[in-house]
């Protein structure tokens, strides 16, 4: 088994090869550290940090300004097949005002001990 | 018309407004900042993806997390925000010499005008549009900037298309595309114009190939077609320069968004009499931000299009300390000029002084790994910083040291010479 991968832990972008050698993965390409461990876990378990919104409805009148979106996030990375199960989840939610920063939408999702959280304030 | 007084007025509410309006503040003198919008923040409030404030606060944050880190400072601080409110037009009032007048309307104020001894632009940038960009065609509904999408969905709540086609693979291009994907869209391609894409490699892992999104290099759209609705559009693939026209194809899309290219915005500074640097849009800086009209500053996308809003922030701190200087009395040092040597396309600011450490922010380019920026006066060499990776869209901050000057004390008038080797 071979898989080519760009590294995106920072802006050089090493081209990294992985081949799985008699059950070890072996990276190659790499110009440090982080390239290996980046192009394992893209192989094993792929993640991703999600932002999406869900719908808020407030007026003007509210706090000053209006806002049919609230903007969310995931504390941290979720595995990328779980995703589009999460994004459903996230569009189905349907906040009123007042609603803080960092405030939790969606506890433990799944299990996973990862938070849908607010990353922005309304009302 | 009503009158307000104040040492400072900035315009604009975005991050570069709000960190120079919060260093004046700071220093005890009377601020305001004049935003046009219902809330401080200005675009990032749209930017809802992370990758925000690693140089400003060390963690990773969503725009709008951002833009409230300093909205909450501004709150808490004595700085008059004018919501609502656009300024018209500067000008510089015959019966109050040292002073600037700013002409603005409001929902909430009505017509007033706002006295200043220093002013502050932050006004950030607008996208080029298909105008800028001339594609041939019919001239139907559903083609816009990817800005523009990016705050339909993520602010107001409307999905502009299903079907979507993007030009031009920059940050705001990609970050839609994926965007999109997530709100239910089909994403069929991204157009790019240049051999290589012009974002940076991690959107475009992160924002294409995760949801397997073609990306056609050197390539051009070269029809629009539809009546009311766009309903498909022409790629040509570019071929030593030229359009290769017996290779086009059509792609069928009912939206097509645009991410060619961000430009200063300037109406307000140049009818204000500002000086305009032609290859970065922006006003021509001193080395203290300082325009060609005494006490005007600039800062952030006003004055050259960034692609870190960190790099904005602390930018405009520096605008507005020297405002601060400039309110005091105390913003010296005769200026020296600075030119952009090899693979530089441009500096800000473009002079230098002796008697503060300088910074400058410049654009390579080309695409090196290993690279080196030297600086020289008149020959001789006084640094070279090693950078691992360069490229055009990733800007590059340097700074200058008073002690790194000190080699060239000597001279006269000397003159900088930036390259990247």
């Amino acid at each position: 088994m071979e898989k080519d991968y760009i590294c995106i832990a920072c802006p050089i972008g090493c081209r990294l090869k992985l081949t799985a050698d008699g059950g070890k993965l072996v990276v190659s390409g790499n110009k440090c550290k982080r390239g290996e461990v980046y192009a394992i876990e893209e192989y094993s378990e792929p993640k991703r940090v999600v932002t999406a919104t869900c719908s808020i409805g407030m007026d003007k009148a509210v706090s000053g300004f209006k806002l049919e979106r609230m903007p969310v996030k995931t504390t941290k990375p979720i595995l990328k097949d779980q995703i589009d199960s999460l994004l459903k989840d996230i569009y189905a939610l349907k906040l009123k005002p007042p609603v803080k920063r960092g405030d939790v939408l969606l506890k433990d999702y799944n299990g996973t001990g990862i938070d849908v959280v607010a990353t922005r304030s309304a009302g | 018309m009503k009158e307000y007084l104040f040492d400072c007025a900035v315009i604009g509410g975005g991050a570069a407004g709000m960190a120079a309006a919060l260093e004046v503040e700071k220093a005890g003198f009377k601020t305001a900042i004049i935003e046009r919008e219902e809330c401080l923040g200005g675009i990032l409030l749209q930017c809802i993806h992370n990758g925000f404030g690693l140089h400003e606060f060390k963690e990773e944050l969503t725009g709008p997390e951002y833009a409230e880190r300093f909205a909450d400072k501004i709150d808490e601080s004595e700085v008059k925000v004018f919501l609502d409110s656009t300024v018209m037009e500067m000008d510089e009032p015959a019966d109050y010499p040292g002073q600037h007048e700013l002409y603005c309307y409001s929902s909430v104020y009505g017509v007033f005008v706002i006295r200043a001894r220093t002013v502050i632009l932050a006004m950030g940038c607008r996208e080029r549009n298909r105008g800028n960009i001339g594609i041939p065609g019919t001239r139907p509904s559903g083609i816009m900037t990817a800005g523009l999408a990016q705050r339909l969905v993520n602010i107001d709540g409307y999905v502009p298309g299903k079907d979507i086609v993007i030009i031009g693979s920059g940050d705001i291009g990609l970050i839609m595309a994926r965007r999109m994907t997530w709100a239910g869209c089909r994403v069929h391609a991204v157009i790019e114009i240049q051999p290589y894409p012009s974002g940076i490699t991690r959107n475009i892992v992160q924002c294409l190939e995760d949801f397997e999104i073609p990306l056609y290099l050197s390539h051009v759209v070269s029809e629009i077609r539809g009546k009311d609705r766009i309903e498909s559009i022409l790629v040509t693939p570019n071929k030593d320069g030229y359009p290769d026209e017996e290779n086009s194809f059509e792609l069928k899309c009912d939206t097509l968004l645009l991410s060619v290219g961000l430009v200063p915005e300037n109406e307000l500074s140049r009818k204000a009499g500002i000086d305009l640097n032609p290859q970065i849009n922006g006003p021509y800086v001193d080395s203290h931000l300082m325009t060609n009209k005494d006490g005007v500053f600039a800062c952030g996308n006003v004055l050259h299009v960034h692609d870190l809003v960190d790099y904005v922030s602390a930018e405009s701190r520096s605008a507005g300390s020297n405002a601060v200087k400039f309110l005091q009395s105390a913003l010296t040092g005769k200026q020296y000029s600075i030119k952009s040597g090899a693979n530089v396309r441009y500096i800000v600011p473009q002079k230098f002084n002796f008697s503060d450490d300088n910074r400058f922010y410049l654009r390579s380019m080309i695409v090196k790994n290993e690279a080196v920026v030297e600086i020289k006066a008149d020959g001789r060499t006084i640094k070279t910083i090693k950078h691992s990776h360069v490229q055009p869209s990733e800007m590059i901050s340097i700074k200058l040291k008073r002690a790194d000057l000190e080699k060239i004390s000597d001279l006269p008038d000397p003159r900088l010479e930036i390259s990247i080797i």
